[in-house]
């Protein structure tokens, strides 16, 4: 039997639909399922103090002020290592067999589960550098994790830079690096910054090669080297050691926030930023 | 007679492909030379082997020489960002840089260093929009976004862009092909303008514009410079047989 055309097209459709749906489903569900858990307890006071009798009371700012420095600290070194990277793959080698190899590795290392990144930066970081279970050390796990990403979004964003650009900028004299810097990042900003907004959300809610590399002290952090738990493991503890699951779900209503907030305004600035220059 | 540029048995190849075969020119200058000839037959390509844009695909290598100025550009101690400076081109599309209207004029002169202060930056800005007729027009709206402008300002913002860094001469590839007829005019009656103080090179596929605005024509076919002369002779006493179909309109 043929079906016709015009219900098929209504099938696809439908189809198309029931399956979006379910997606968007699927996800509200196990975000409102979260906050309507967490939010009650959402309190200026678990914002603003430390956690008490291992965390069964009190708090998350230390966790609060660990995931910023980790995130930051992670982002600082895999941002620019990324992007001079991506710069070098596309504008100053040809294809060939070393940037295949280049690009074969970031492809490698971004299909890593992030554990094995734990026990990497555990063996290397905080043992063989002697940084111990530190703030450091989980920063640079987290850089190595989510340098892939950073590489490869921003190598996307260069390539698409219009090939005009470059001759232009080299018919009127520019050198290489003058043609790199003030035509094809500028141009290409908004996708690189796109790659390093997705990296900060990975920082912010991995929790096994932070576990491994940066501890699970609940103290105050006072410097990079001290260790500190972030935001995420301190849920994962709170819920796997059956401390308290109301107060993990209060932190991982926390890190949604956080998350909602790190990139709606990453977004906001890119388009402010954007409109500025395009 | 002067000469500005003059080509001495240039050849190029792309890879294995022999694309421009014992290619000899002489450019006059402060006069426009027009290049004509059917689509690859290798204009555009010998343009931008004037200003060695040509180098940056991977596969060309060019023989010969090319004489700016009677200094060989191929030789070892050419300055290539020099050489581009005083050798500038405009493309057939026209390219502004995602900027504002300032920053794209002000981008060689950045590039190059050429002015310190803002305010000589200001004034080259201005001067180099008054060259091209714009600046009456966008006086008010520097900050404007380039790609924002008509293509027929975007392509004369480009010619601000290069007059600005002060080159001496002016490639254009094809300049109007995007372009209406009534811009087109206003872009020829600018390169006459232009042409009292800068060697201007244009290539273009169309016959009609090169007989108006230029002093001499060269005719290319498959690679190979086929004739060259005074722009009147080429069009109306041909002594190539080859250049007689072409601008009869035979073929091409």
């Amino acid at each position: 039997m043929r079906i016709p055309p015009f219900l098929t097209q209504r099938l696809a459709i439908s189809c198309m639909w029931i399956i979006t749906a379910l997606t968007l489903g699927v996800l509200i569900f196990v975000v409102a399922y979260i906050l309507y858990h967490g939010l009650p307890l959402l309190t200026w006071t678990f914002l603003s103090e430390a956690p008490r009798s291992m965390g069964r009371e009190g708090g998350v700012l230390p966790m609060i002020v660990g995931t910023l420095w980790c995130t930051a600290l992670a982002v600082l070194v895999a941002a620019p290592v990324g992007v001079a990277t991506a710069i070098y793959l596309t504008e100053y080698t040809r294809e060939g067999r070393l940037t295949n190899i280049i690009r074969f590795g970031a492809d490698c290392l971004a299909g890593i589960p992030s554990i094995i990144f734990g026990l990497f930066g555990f063996v290397f970081f905080v043992i063989t550098l002697g940084m111990g279970f530190s703030i450091l050390a989980g920063s640079l796990t987290l850089a190595i994790m989510v340098l892939p990403t950073i590489i490869r979004t921003a190598e996307e964003a260069i390539r698409r830079v219009p090939q005009s650009y470059r001759d232009v900028s080299y018919g009127l004299g520019s050198t290489r690096w003058q043609m790199v810097t003030r035509v094809v990042l500028r141009s290409a900003l908004p996708g690189i910054c796109t790659g390093i907004v997705l990296s900060v959300g990975r920082c912010v809610s991995e929790t096994a090669a932070v576990m491994l590399t940066a501890g699970a002290a609940l103290g105050f952090p006072r410097s990079a080297l001290e260790s500190s738990r972030t935001l995420a493991l301190h849920f994962y503890i709170l819920s796997r050691e059956g401390i308290s699951m109301p107060l993990a779900f209060a932190t991982a209503s926390v890190l949604i926030l956080a998350i909602l907030i790190i990139n709606l305004s990453a977004y906001w600035l890119m388009r402010r930023f954007v409109t500025k220059v395009v | 007679m002067t000469v500005k540029i003059r080509s001495e048995n240039l050849n190029l190849f792309y890879g294995q492909f022999h694309a421009l075969m014992d290619v000899n020119i002489a450019i006059k200058p402060q006069a426009i030379t027009a290049i004509i000839g059917p689509s690859g037959c290798g204009k555009s390509t010998l343009l931008r082997c004037f200003n060695r844009l040509n180098e940056l695909i991977p596969t060309v290598r060019t023989t010969g020489r090319i004489l700016l100025d009677d200094h060989d550009i191929f030789a070892p101690d050419t300055d290539l960002p020099r050489l581009r400076k005083r050798v500038g081109m405009v493309f057939q599309r026209p390219n502004p840089f995602p900027l504002s209207v300032f920053d794209n004029v002000a981008y060689g002169l950045r590039v190059h260093a050429m002015r310190s202060s803002r305010a000589e930056v200001e004034a080259v800005v201005e001067s180099s929009l008054r060259a091209t007729m714009l600046w009456d027009a966008l006086k008010d709206r520097l900050t404007l976004p380039a790609l924002e402008l008509s293509a027929e300002q975007q392509q004369r913002l480009c010619i601000s862009r290069l007059v600005a860094v002060e080159p001496e001469v002016l490639l254009m590839d094809e300049p109007c092909s995007t372009l209406d007829p009534g811009a087109t005019e206003h872009v020829e009656e600018l390169m006459r303008t232009l042409a009292r103080q800068y060697t201007i090179i244009i290539v273009t596929h169309n016959m009609q514009q090169a007989a108006r605005v230029s002093a001499e024509t060269g005719f290319m076919l498959l690679g190979q410079l086929i004739e060259f002369g005074p722009t009147r002779a080429i069009f109306t006493n041909p002594s190539d047989r080859r250049t007689e179909d072409y601008v009869t309109g035979r073929y091409g």
